[in-house]
């Protein structure tokens, strides 16, 4: 019943789609001064856009996301990432509205990156792939919308690494994004956020496998990569949500007197960790968490001061999220309160920590339904 | 919804505001009130709120609202930014009243509150021949489950005013159907004050 119910309100069959630009002597000039052409972006869209183009919205993915939200590609058995708020009657109904979510820049999951063929010497780019930034994303980003002849989003919506795409669009766009929401995230990353990156990147190229980055062609720094994504869950979770999932409970009967993992924990890291190096790429890991602790939109540098903006903002915060804290979301209301802007915040209680963006569906969805809805139709009430 | 049906502390307070004001609501519940002033006074309206449930039902009224407690101030808001901020039923239930009051007072031209009114006359009985803590219809909660942490009547109001160099503009003596005009500290359940204090005159 509960199967039936779900492929129901699934979109169905979908298909990721490529889009290329930037072609010499055109290149995307990113904020390190570097050129980067030709580029390429993967992305997937569900729904119709109406006749107006009024009714596209674009989702960003967080660090290991991709462009395939929603639906099942041919042959799959698992949806897309955010399945549970893509399709028919969903958070983001398609039945109403064209959904758009690209791969970011400098990913491994068809949109140039680091493992990307540099057209210079036909090899993939590995460290000669210039860093990148959020702006840089959201740029690329722009491309995209620009080629399917949307002028204005309804909405930016995104969590974690999405989030600061969506803040980064009302700085870069603000005249093209009616609706704003960021969910779980942060106007600049902190330097307990910077660390645990950092923590993430070493573990990665220390890796003897990691050559310097040059690993194509030959196995990659799976086990670094693996450790990186094993703090990365650590951080995903909350200390209750773990008592929860694991408490001390052992995968054999008794301790083993071994360093083999004895609790369902380490047994759980593990697999999540070997599951990441099996589908994404460990430079495209360094170069996206180097994006994201450099990204900061904090103070005046959201909306500048003087400057009136129209974008509406629902901002979403989790209460156990210590990755992503409830302060953080709290200085971007502060700062759109200060600017005027049309904004509402909702503290979302959750047990799951920085996860409960992926995992919340019921909350969200009933925020983000009536506050897209409202500001599709527009509104019967006034706002300061 | 016609407008006698509307709650009798709403319509005072529809009827204090003017078209088109910038109002802040302070406790803002489910959005009941400032819906109400937006939709029939054409006010822009903004509301903060503590309850995550009302927030839900201010987002489905199209209502932007922030998920706050009121006891952490208004910092980010300049001064006297809205026309008529709200504490209607909310500031017997902050913890630090006269911060959140000069916080109102700073950020609104006007302030309108509204509280329940301890001196009425049932409550007296209670306490005087009772010996009991006063439930009344403004006052309905037992002394275990009451969400107010502060008790106080008109006179206790009007003498904190008087303290705190507070011009008191206007006094609306709430009873069960209508105004009280007579003995207002012995027969208003509610009472909505109008209250300002002019900028640079902070408390």
């Amino acid at each position: 019943m509960e199967e039936k119910k779900t492929k129901e309100n699934s979109i169905g069959v979908v298909e990721t789609k490529y889009f290329t630009f930037a072609q010499p002597p055109n290149e995307l000039l990113l904020d390190g001064g570097h050129k980067l052409g030709p580029i390429t972006l993967a992305y997937e869209t569900y729904g119709e856009l109406n006749q107006d183009k009024t009714n596209a919205i674009l989702i960003c993915h967080a660090l290991s996301g991709d462009a395939h939200a929603a639906g099942y590609h041919q042959g799959d058995k698992e949806p897309g990432w955010w399945d549970s708020m893509i399709g028919p009657g969903k958070a983001f109904d398609t039945t109403k509205y064209f959904v758009v979510c690209s791969n970011c820049l400098g990913g491994c999951k068809g949109s140039t990156g680091p493992s990307s063929i540099n057209p210079i010497n036909s090899k993939p780019y590995a460290l000669d792939f210039p860093i990148l930034t959020i702006g840089d994303m959201v740029d690329a980003q722009r491309h995209l919308i620009d080629h399917l002849g949307i002028k204005k989003l309804l909405s930016v919506v995104g969590g974690s690494m999405g989030g600061m795409q969506v803040l980064q669009w009302v700085a870069s766009y603000p005249d093209r994004v009616k609706c704003a929401i960021p969910i779980a995230t942060a106007a600049k990353h902190s330097p307990q956020q910077i660390a645990f990156d950092e923590v993430g990147r070493q573990a990665v190229m220390a890796d003897p496998d990691w050559h310097k980055g040059d690993y194509y062609g030959h196995s990659q720094p799976e086990k670094g990569l693996a450790v990186a994504r094993m703090i990365g869950h650590i951080t995903y979770m909350s200390d209750q949500s773990m008592e929860e999932k694991f408490s001390r409970r052992l995968k054999e009967k008794n301790y083993s007197f071994k360093f083999t993992s004895d609790f369902e924990v380490e047994g759980y890291l593990r697999y999540r960790g070997d599951n990441f190096v099996k589908r994404f790429d460990a430079n495209s890991y360094l170069y996206i968490t180097k994006a994201m602790d450099y990204f900061d939109l904090s103070g005046d540098k959201l909306i500048p001061i003087g400057k009136k903006i129209e974008t509406r903002f629902l901002v979403i915060a989790f209460q156990s999220d210590w990755l992503y804290p409830l302060y953080q979301s709290q200085d971007i209301v502060r700062q759109l309160k200060i600017r005027h802007a049309d904004a509402t915040y909702c503290e979302i209680k959750s047990t799951y920590g920085h996860d409960a963006f992926l995992l919340e569906i019921a909350e969200e969805t009933h925020l983000i339904k009536h506050f897209l809805d409202k500001t599709f139709l527009g509104y019967n009430v006034k706002r300061i | 919804m016609t407008f006698n049906t509307v709650r009798l502390d709403y319509r005072i307070i529809y009827k204090i505001i003017e078209p088109g004001s910038r109002v802040l609501d302070l406790g803002c519940g489910s959005g009941d009130l400032i819906y109400f002033l937006a939709k029939e006074k054409n006010a822009k309206v903004q509301g903060i709120e503590l309850s995550e449930e009302a927030i839900y039902r201010c987002v489905e009224k199209g209502l932007s609202v922030f998920h706050s407690d009121i006891d952490s101030g208004l910092i980010e808001y300049p001064d006297k930014c809205f026309d008529y901020v709200i504490l209607n039923q909310s500031m017997q239930e902050v913890k630090k009243v006269d911060f959140v009051i000069s916080e109102a007072l700073r950020v609104g031209k006007k302030v309108i509150v509204g509280f329940p009114n301890f001196a009425y006359w049932s409550a007296r009985f209670r306490l005087f021949l009772k010996g009991k803590a006063p439930v009344t219809v403004s006052l309905p909660y037992r002394w275990y489950n009451t969400p107010n942490l502060h008790f106080l009547s008109t006179s206790d109001f009007k003498d904190f005013c008087r303290t705190k160099n507070i011009k008191v503009l206007d006094a609306y003596y709430l009873g069960k159907k209508g105004l009280i005009r007579f003995w207002p500290n012995l027969f208003a359940l509610n009472v909505v004050f109008v209250i300002t204090q002019p900028a640079g005159t902070n408390i």
